[in-house]
C-alpha cells in the first residue's frame, strides 16, 4: 500500500494524543494550574494536529463535513464521531480542572474509555480490509492500542509503566509481523485470482494498461519490502525495546524519558511507514505480484 | 445511507465470455468515451500526449496465458470492472454515504456530491473496480451505464450498457442475475459460470463463463516428422547433404 505521509502522521500521532488523554482522564500526570494546561495543550495538538493531517490527503475536502455521517456502517465515519466526541468531552474536562479546581473523576474515566474508543475505532479501518490479509488480524488493534497507551504513559511521565508496556509493544510488534507474513503468503496465486487455475500455470500476458493507474500507485506500492527486514529490525529497536530497556533499567529523570521518548516516536513512525509500504492488497495479483 | 439493502429487486449485471473475448479493448475505449460525456465528472487523463500518459478507465483488459506442463499454452483475455457485488465491501467503509447499492437494481454508485476522495473503498475492493479521478478527485466506477439502459431517448438496441453494445465478438451480455429465466443467468448456468475470488465474500452479481477445453495436438509443430527418410523424401535428404 501506498504509505502516504498524511496517513503516518495522522495514525501516529494523533494515536499518541489520544493515548496520553487516555492516562489523563485517570488524573495521571497528577498535575494542577498551568502544567496541567501544557499537558492538555500537547495531548490536544498531537491527538487533533494528526486528524488534521489526516485530511490532507483527500481528493475532494469539501465534502468532509458528510464523513461523520455513516457512523452506522463505517469504521472511518465512527472514527471521526468518537475522536470529535473525546476531543469536546476532555476539552470540558481541561476547563473545569484547570481553570476551577474541579476533579472531575467520572466524567475523566469516561473521557479515557472514549480516547481508547477512538484508537479502537482507527485500527478498525485497516482491520477490516480483508483485501489485506496482513492487516485484517485481531493483532492489528492491540498493537494500535498497546502503541497509543505506551506512547501516552511515556508522555505523562509515567516510566516505569511506559517501560513495562513497550516490552509488551514489542512482543505483540513481532507476533504481528510474523503473523502478517504467514496471512500473506496465503493470499493466493494469480491462478486463484483470475479463477483460471484450472487451465494450468498462469502468468500474465499483457497488462490492462501500458501507463501507471490509481490501483498500480495505490495499492501495489512495493518498496517497502525490499528493506522490510531491516526496517522491521530499526522500527523494534528504536520504537520499543530501546527505551524499554532504558525507563526500566535506568534511573528515573527528565534526560532518560526525554531520549527514550524520541526513540520511541522515531520508531513508531519508521514502524507506521513500514505497516502500510509492505503489506500487500490482493489486487495485486491480477498484476502478478 | 451506506448500509446494504437487504435484497434488491433486481441484480443487473454482466456476463463475461472469456471463451469468447478477442482483447480488442473495444469496451474500454466505449466505456471511457461514454462515462467521459455522461454520468458524473470526466475521465481525465494525465500527460495524455506527453512521455507518461495516464487517466481513469472503468474496465480494463487483462490477458493472460495459461500453460500445463507439455502442453501449448492458452491466451485467455479478461476484462475487469466492478462486479456490483451483492456484500459490497466498497459500500459499508464509505464515510459519507456516497458509496451505494440500489436497492431497485443492485447497481453500486457514487453520489460525488458526497465523495471526499478517501481512497478507502478502493482498498476494500479486492478487484481493482475502483479508480481515484485525479483531475476531479472523487472516486470513479462502473455505473452499468445506468444513463443508458434506462434511457427512453436511446433506440431500444442501444438501452444496454456500452461495453456490451460495442463488442464486436458478442463476449459481453447484461441482464438480470437475480432471475433464474432470464437469458444470461442460463447463460451461466449452462456454461458453468463463476465468481472472482469468491472466498473474500463479496458475492460478485458479474459472473465468468470460463474458456472452453480446446483440443491439443499430440505433436509439438516444430517435432522432426521422422528421423530416417525414405523414399523421395530420403533421397532428397541425402543429395542435399552431398552438397
Amino acid at each position: 500500500m501506498h504509505p502516504a505521509p498524511s496517513v503516518i502522521i495522522f495514525t501516529t500521532f494523533s494515536g499518541l494524543g489520544f493515548g496520553l488523554l487516555a492516562w489523563m482522564g485517570l488524573g495521571i500526570p497528577d498535575v494542577g494550574g498551568m502544567t496541567l494546561l501544557a499537558f492538555f495543550v500537547i495531548a490536544y495538538v498531537l491527538a487533533a494536529g494528526g486528524l488534521l493531517a489526516s485530511t490532507f490527503h483527500l481528493g475532494n475536502k469539501k465534502n468532509a463535513i458528510y464523513a461523520f455521517s455513516q457512523w452506522r456502517t463505517s469504521w472511518l465515519s465512527r472514527e471521526g464521531v468518537a475522536a470529535v466526541v473525546t476531543l469536546l468531552l476532555f476539552g470540558l474536562i481541561a476547563l473545569a480542572r484547570v481553570f476551577m479546581g474541579a476533579d472531575m473523576a467520572f466524567s475523566g474515566v469516561i473521557g479515557s474509555v472514549l480516547a481508547l474508543i477512538t484508537v479502537f475505532t482507527t485500527s478498525m479501518i485497516y482491520t477490516q480490509l480483508k483485501t489485506i490479509s496482513r492487516w485484517s488480524q485481531p493483532l492489528t488493534p492491540i498493537l494500535f492500542l498497546l502503541h497509543a497507551i505506551a506512547g501516552g504513559a511515556l508522555l505523562a511521565g509515567e516510566v516505569k509503566i511506559a517501560g513495562v508496556l513497550l516490552a509488551a509493544l514489542a512482543v505483540v510488534m513481532w507476533l504481528h509481523w510474523q503473523q502478517g507474513d504467514a496471512r500473506a503468503a496465503n493470499r493466493g496465486t494469480l491462478g486463484d485470482a483470475t479463477g483460471l487455475g484450472h487451465l494450468g500455470e498462469v502468468r500474465m500476458f499483457e497488462s490492462g494498461h501500458t501507463g501507471g493507474n490509481y490501483v498500480l500507485d495505490e495499492m501495489v506500492y512495493r518498496v517497502g519490502r525490499k528493506h522490510a527486514q531491516k526496517l522491521r529490525m530499526i522500527a523494534l529497536g528504536a520504537g520499543a525495546v530501546l527505551p524499554a530497556a532504558i525507563l526500566l533499567l535506568t534511573p528515573a529523570g527528565h534526560a532518560t524519558a526525554f531520549i527514550a521518548l524520541a526513540l520511541h516516536i522515531a520508531g513508531a513512525i519508521v514502524g507506521r511507514w513500514l505497516f502500510f509500504a509492505e503489506a500487500e492488497h490482493v489486487v495485486g495479483l491480477y498484476y502478478g505480484k | 445511507m451506506t448500509a446494504l439493502p437487504s435484497k434488491t429487486d433486481k441484480k443487473l449485471g454482466l456476463v463475461i465470455d472469456l471463451d469468447t473475448c478477442v482483447g480488442c479493448h473495444g469496451c474500454v475505449t466505449a466505456c471511457k468515451g461514454w462515462n467521459t460525456q455522461n454520468y458524473g465528472a470526466p475521465l481525465s487523463d494525465q500527460d495524455a500526449y506527453g512521455a507518461d500518459p495516464s487517466g481513469t478507465f472503468l474496465n480494463r483488459v487483462f490477458s493472460y496465458e495459461a500453460q500445463q506442463s507439455g502442453y501449448a499454452s492458452q491466451t485467455v483475455h479478461m476484462p475487469r470492472s466492478c462486479l456490483h457485488c451483492e456484500d459490497a465491501p466498497c459500500v459499508t467503509v464509505c464515510p459519507t454515504g456516497a458509496s451505494y447499492k440500489r436497492e431497485e437494481d443492485g447497481i453500486v454508485l457514487v453520489n460525488e456530491d458526497r465523495c471526499i476522495g478517501c481512497g478507502l473503498c478502493a482498498w476494500s475492493c479486492p478487484y481493482g473496480a475502483r479508480e481515484l479521478d485525479r483531475e476531479a478527485g472523487v472516486m470513479k466506477k462502473c455505473t452499468l451505464c445506468v444513463d443508458r439502459i434506462y434511457n427512453e431517448n436511446l433506440p431500444e438496441e442501444d438501452r444496454v450498457p456500452a461495453c456490451v453494445r460495442t463488442c464486436p465478438a458478442g463476449a459481453r451480455h447484461f441482464g438480470d442475475l437475480g432471475d433464474p429465466d432470464s437469458d444470461v443467468s442460463k447463460l451461466v448456468a449452462d456454461r458453468g459460470g463463476f465468481d472472482l475470488m469468491p472466498d473474500l465474500g463479496t458475492k460478485p452479481v458479474n459472473k465468468y463463463l470460463p474458456p472452453r477445453p480446446k483440443d491439443q495436438l499430440d505433436t509439438a509443430p516444430l517435432n522432426t516428422v521422422a528421423d530416417e527418410p525414405k523414399g523421395f523424401l530420403g533421397w532428397l535428404d541425402k543429395a542435399l547433404d552431398k552438397l
